[in-house]
């Protein structure tokens, strides 16, 4: 592992400057910070050239999937029979814990205005929509007003920075559903459709946005990439381990001193990033019981692994949990886990969309058996039948809503099996006790 | 074509195949329940799990993934049963098991499927989930606690039917199939009764009703409409309990219209089961068959045959009509008629009266003028097959006629024969779209034919077709859409008058002339009765409808579920309807009543059974031995040159979709329908004032 080798990031190498807001998210503000400068330049890189500098980057989705930006967008085809081609923001942060994109767009919205225009060059777009989350009132007009000003500047519209390209960026606000997170039930409902999960394939890139080819991206992976333009593949690259290059928002919540979000190099190792930026663990790293460190959606891991575990998405796959959207949710040894990951099972049922079987029927059928481990209203026995309901929900279904809702629950049982059972042992025990109390 | 390995054995397949497709052609059964052929994939049931490799190491959804080259697919193993046996468990956690009370019970898919891929016990401990039952109208009965939400009637409706009065609420476990508790607004709505693979949706006026082991089933064809749908009639000892659609892709494809599914209710009311003879206080009085017999025998050998007259009615088979047309020239009468409503068409050549396409032909059509017809209430089906056309190509459709709500983009050209004959002086800009179009198609309705300058718009239509080049050696587009089942039949044998004989207007007039004194009405319920006043009326037929009520004898005879009979449909296409239950009480098969009155009136038809009527029938008529072929026909000139009345503008016979016959009108069924659809939605008016002058 990397870790002795590991330095901090330089504030000469952030990307997000105004990240806290102390500074003004207007266009004459951002441009003093570096935004929109010779963009004209940039779009002149062209298409080609634009896809190579983001492959080389190692610059991989930062919504959750890890998915190499540069490689998807070298799947957008390049004759479209006549059709244009979308650009498509996910700025439907919904991941419980996760809390990047909402600072971007509220703090620094020129990155993702200037970022959708070179990306749309990138894939030969002619518009980007951007789809915020629908409890995101504030950063949605932040938005439209950043993107007003652009607009005004000549920077976006017909012939975008006098480059010749025409490029418009519409927002759109959804109704507040996570499913419309998952990029084809994001199509659908910004088609005016219930936000549904399509079929793939065929895949965005070859039908999606009104059967256009369309690409779906994070709001971060997208706002990096005019840095990365500008910088050089290079620069971004020389980040982070083999594979899981650049630098990273990282949202950290629950039982730390200071809750905060951070830009840092990917492969931070988890408790240097506890350590420096959140002043520690409440009551000490001892008193640390398990993390989940990609978002609700991974598994959690216990102390003993969070140790010397890099922030970055194999080193998180290596021990069976993601780097997710690295939304870091610690919790210390007053949690009750187990009634955790039953908070969350409840968050997965609630908003599973009904379309297919397994999530449907399975996301319910996990959260009541949880609710009930955690109030130790279980046989031992249900905890293999919770083991294995789950893996009959994960893989199964359309999207990927149901591994989300598995997964957390197959960590708990992974890590805190024990936990669980002497729960049950424990209410069995009490419950015999009474009985013979009363007898 | 791409070659593939299914559980290990190659087969070749056709590129563009689904896997699902691909196993059903190698004869691999695939579980299923949101996948269905006729509608959008939806891929959301989850039992049509397999593996394939080259893919991800999970299994897929194989109604969605495409064939590929060199794919290896396999059904069979561990992870693939694991993955149904999954399935099917979230399936029945939320499940009613109260088969023993379910209607769906014995022909339920989660039934069957659960046999091979069920627990036999259950690990889910918690309460099951609860669903309020929602009201879609007079025909869906639904449970929803039993849905599986494959949204199957969903996609039914709102791809097929054209209406999207069905759609899936809420979300996850909260989600629920619902139409806003409104009747679904469809034609078509029942067939998603069908669809529904758990009893969800079953039918309302069936509830309860019986088991389907306990029926009888028989193929056979129906007569609501012109089309000839197939149908299987599903009976109980001498009831007819429930009739379901028969695939033919050629016809009906495997839809049938609501009026046709559920009228059979009709067939055990106001049913004429016993011989009456209008006694000397003018009262109808129940007779047996040979004193009946003999009165009319009495009646047509003391009256001139140029006094008698004969009609046949909407509803009648070949068989009968064939009977009836020898017996009337063997007494000599030449006034016979089977255009009750009037309509101005005539034997030959065959194409001014037969929908040439073809049903199927409509989906190489690339442009279609409507004119003088409502096409969803007179023909569903058809309406059906021009959306899925229009669907799949975006054809433009012109109306000319009544205004009506489609299920399709219509350009509507105007109401009448001034529009139409704007069309046919090429004055409009829908005929360039007609002349343009490869395959252009013209659909002549009743509104448009059945009216005293009939022959005039037939011959305005039969010009347009020319002129826009709608006849050709591989295409006739020139279609004319009956509304009666038994007309194109009657037309076939030349059930029309001879030589110096009268048409129905003429008889009428007769009637009300003195001119003629009997009049023998086959099934005829939809001439003015009031005409018939002097005359001497026989009614031979099912139901006490209008005919019965004016009648001096009365002849009970066979519906359609009552007999082996022949019917032509609007295409031509020769069909059997077959026996699945008996006629009620003394009423008797219409050609055998036919058989014994022409031996009484002496004059003795040369057959004693129906093999040796329907011998002759097709000797004479060769035709009508192609069974489920539909001939096209012989083109040239036909119509009139005329003006048409520009003051009338076309109007659909049908006033009510649910009430067009004697049966339909029996039908409890169809009275509810008419209230809680028709009149739900401020249709009815007309409807239910049309139907009081029928009444």
């Amino acid at each position: 592992m990397a870790s002795a080798s590991w330095t901090p990031l330089k504030d000469a190498d952030r990307i997000f400057t105004n990240l806290y807001g102390y500074d003004s998210w207007r266009l004459e503000a951002a441009k003093k910070r570096g935004d929109w400068q010779g963009t004209k330049d940039l779009i002149a890189l062209g298409r080609e050239k634009i896809v190579e500098i983001v492959k080389g980057s190692g610059l991989r989705g930062r919504g959750g999937a890890g998915f190499p930006t540069g490689m998807k967008w070298s799947f957008m085809p390049k004759d479209t029979g006549g059709r244009p081609s979308y650009l498509i923001v996910n700025a439907d942060e919904s991941e419980p814990g996760t809390c990047k994109d909402r600072e971007i767009m509220r703090n620094d919205p020129h990155k993702l205005v200037e970022g959708c225009l070179l990306a749309g060059v990138g894939i030969g777009a002619s518009a980007a929509y951007i789809y915020i989350r629908g409890e995101y009132r504030a950063e949605y007009r932040v938005m439209e007003a950043a993107i007003q000003e652009a607009y005004d500047a000549g920077l976006l519209g017909k012939n975008a920075c006098g480059s010749g390209y025409d490029f418009d960026v519409i927002m759109h606000h959804g109704a507040g559903a996570y499913i419309c997170g998952e990029e084809t039930a994001l199509l659908e409902s910004l088609e005016g459709k219930k936000g549904q999960p399509r079929l793939k394939p065929p895949f965005p890139a070859m039908a999606g946005l009104w059967g256009c080819p369309s690409t779906v991206n994070n709001v971060e992976s997208i706002a990096v990439t005019p840095t990365i333009l500008r910088r050089g593949s290079d620069w971004f690259a020389s980040f982070g381990r083999e594979k899981n290059e650049g630098t990273k928002l990282f949202c950290v919540s629950g039982h730390v001193e200071k809750p905060c979000n951070i830009e840092e190099a990917m492969s931070i190792p988890l408790k240097e990033l506890l350590e420096r930026y959140c002043g520690g663990v409440r009551g000490g790293w001892d008193n640390l019981k398990a993390v989940i460190p990609g978002g609700s959606s991974v598994p959690l891991i216990p102390r003993s692994i969070c140790d010397d575990v890099l922030m970055d998405f194999d080193a998180l796959k290596e021990v069976k949990s993601g780097l997710g959207t690295a939304a870091v949710i610690v919790m210390d040894q007053s949690t009750d886990v187990v009634k955790a990951i039953a908070r969350l099972a409840y968050f997965y049922k609630h908003e599973s969309c009904g379309q297919c079987t397994p999530c449907r029927e399975g996301t319910g059928w996990m959260w009541r058996v949880l609710t009930r481990m955690g109030r130790g209203e279980a046989e031992i026995e249900e905890i293999d039948m919770l083991l294995d309901v789950s893996k009959q929900v994960e893989g199964h279904t359309i999207c990927a809503l149901g591994d989300a809702a598995a997964w957390p629950i197959q960590g708990l049982i992974r890590h805190f099996r024990d936990e669980i059972e002497d729960r049950i042992k424990n209410r069995t025990r009490v419950a015999v006790t009474q009985v013979a109390a009363a007898e | 074509m791409p070659t593939v390995k299914i559980n290990g054995v190659e087969h070749e397949v056709e590129a563009g195949m689904t896997v699902l497709q691909a196993c059903e052609q190698a004869g691999v059964e695939i579980p299923r329940f949101c996948y269905h052929e006729r509608l959008s994939i939806a891929g959301n049931c989850r039992m049509c799990l397999v593996e394939v490799k080259p893919g991800p190491p999970k299994p897929q959804a194989s109604c969605a993934l495409p064939v590929q080259d060199g794919q290896e697919i396999v059904t069979d193993s561990d992870m693939v049963h694991k993955a149904r046996k999954g399935v099917m468990e979230f399936l029945l956690i939320n499940h009613p098991l109260d088969c023993p009370i379910c209607d769906q019970g014995g022909e339920c898919d989660l039934q069957d499927q659960a046999m091979a891929y069920g627990f036999s016990g259950s690990r889910f401990e918690e309460n099951k989930r609860a669903v309020a039952d929602k009201y879609m109208g007079p025909l869906i009965k639904t449970i929803m606690t039993r849905c599986i939400h494959c949204t199957r009637c969903v996609r039914f409706v709102a791809e097929v039917a054209g209406v999207e009065d069905i759609g899936l609420l809420n979300r996850g476990e909260a989600a629920e199939i619902s139409s806003l508790e409104q009747a679904v607004d469809s034609e078509l709505s029942a067939n998603v009764i069908d669809l529904c693979p758990v009893g969800a949706l079953t039918s309302k006026p069936y509830a309860f009703e019986a088991r389907p082991w306990e029926l009888k089933k028989t193929e056979s064809i129906d007569v609501m409409d012109a089309v000839g749908s197939n149908i299987r009639v599903d009976a109980r000892g001498n009831e007819v309990l429930r009739v379901l659609p028969r695939l033919n892709e050629d016809v009906n494809e495997e839809w049938i219209s609501d009026k046709t599914r559920y009228a059979c209710d009709g067939l055990v009311r106001q049913r004429l089961d016993r011989p009456y003879v209008r006694g000397a206080d003018g009262k109808l009085h129940p007779a047996d068959w040979s004193t009946a017999l003999q009165t009319v025998a009495d009646k047509l050998k003391a009256t001139e045959a140029s006094k008698i007259a004969a009609i046949a009615g909407d509803l009648v088979d070949a068989e009968s009509v064939f009977a009836l047309r020898a017996l009337m020239q063997r007494l000599g009468v030449a006034n016979i008629d089977c255009r009750q409503d009037g309509a101005r068409i005539e034997a030959e050549p065959r194409a001014q009266y037969l929908f040439n396409s073809g049903i199927a032909g409509i989906e190489r059509a690339d442009a279609i003028l409507i004119v003088g017809a409502n096409l969803r209430w007179e023909a569903p089906l058809i309406n059906a097959r021009i959306r899925k056309r229009w669907l799949e190509s975006g054809l433009k459709v012109g109306l000319i006629g009544p205004q009506v709500k489609s299920t399709y983009d219509v350009e509507y050209l105007g109401a009448g024969p001034e529009t139409l004959q704007q069309v046919v002086d090429g004055a409009h800009g829908f005929a360039e779209t007609l002349k343009q179009a490869e395959r252009p198609l013209i659909i002549v309705g009743m509104g448009a034919l059945a009216r005293p300058d009939g022959a005039e718009a037939l011959g305005a239509v039969r010009r347009l077709a020319e002129a826009v080049g709608a006849v050709g050696d591989d295409w006739n587009g020139f279609n004319v859409l009956h509304t009666a089942a038994g007309r194109v039949g009657a037309m076939e044998l030349g059930f029309l008058p001879g030589e110096g004989g009268r048409s129905v207007p003429e008889i009428l007039d007769g009637a009300r002339a003195g001119e003629i004194e009997v009049v023998y009405l086959h099934g005829a319920d939809e001439v003015d009765m009031s005409a018939l006043e002097k005359a001497f009326v026989i009614y031979q037929g099912h139901h006490g409808d209008k005919g019965a009520h004016a009648a001096d004898v009365i002849l009970p005879g066979a519906a359609y579920t009552e007999k082996n009979a022949t019917y032509l449909n609007t295409e031509g296409r020769v069909q059997l309807a077959r026996r699945a239950v008996f006629p009620p009480g003394e009423a008797r098969e219409d050609w055998a009543i036919l058989r014994a009155l022409s031996e009484r009136a002496g004059a003795t038809l040369p057959f004693d059974s129906l093999e040796a009527l329907r011998r002759q029938m097709r000797e004479q008529h060769p035709r009508l031995t192609r069974l489920d072929e539909a001939e096209p026909g012989e083109w040239g000139a036909f119509g009139a040159d005329g003006a048409m009345d520009a003051s009338r503008a076309f109007v659909s016979p049908v006033e009510n979709f649910y009430m067009t016959d004697p049966i339909s009108r029996c039908s409890q069924t169809m009275a509810a329908c008419t209230q809680e659809i028709l009149l739900a939605r401020g249709e009815g008016q007309r409807a239910i004032e049309g139907g009081a002058a029928h009444g």
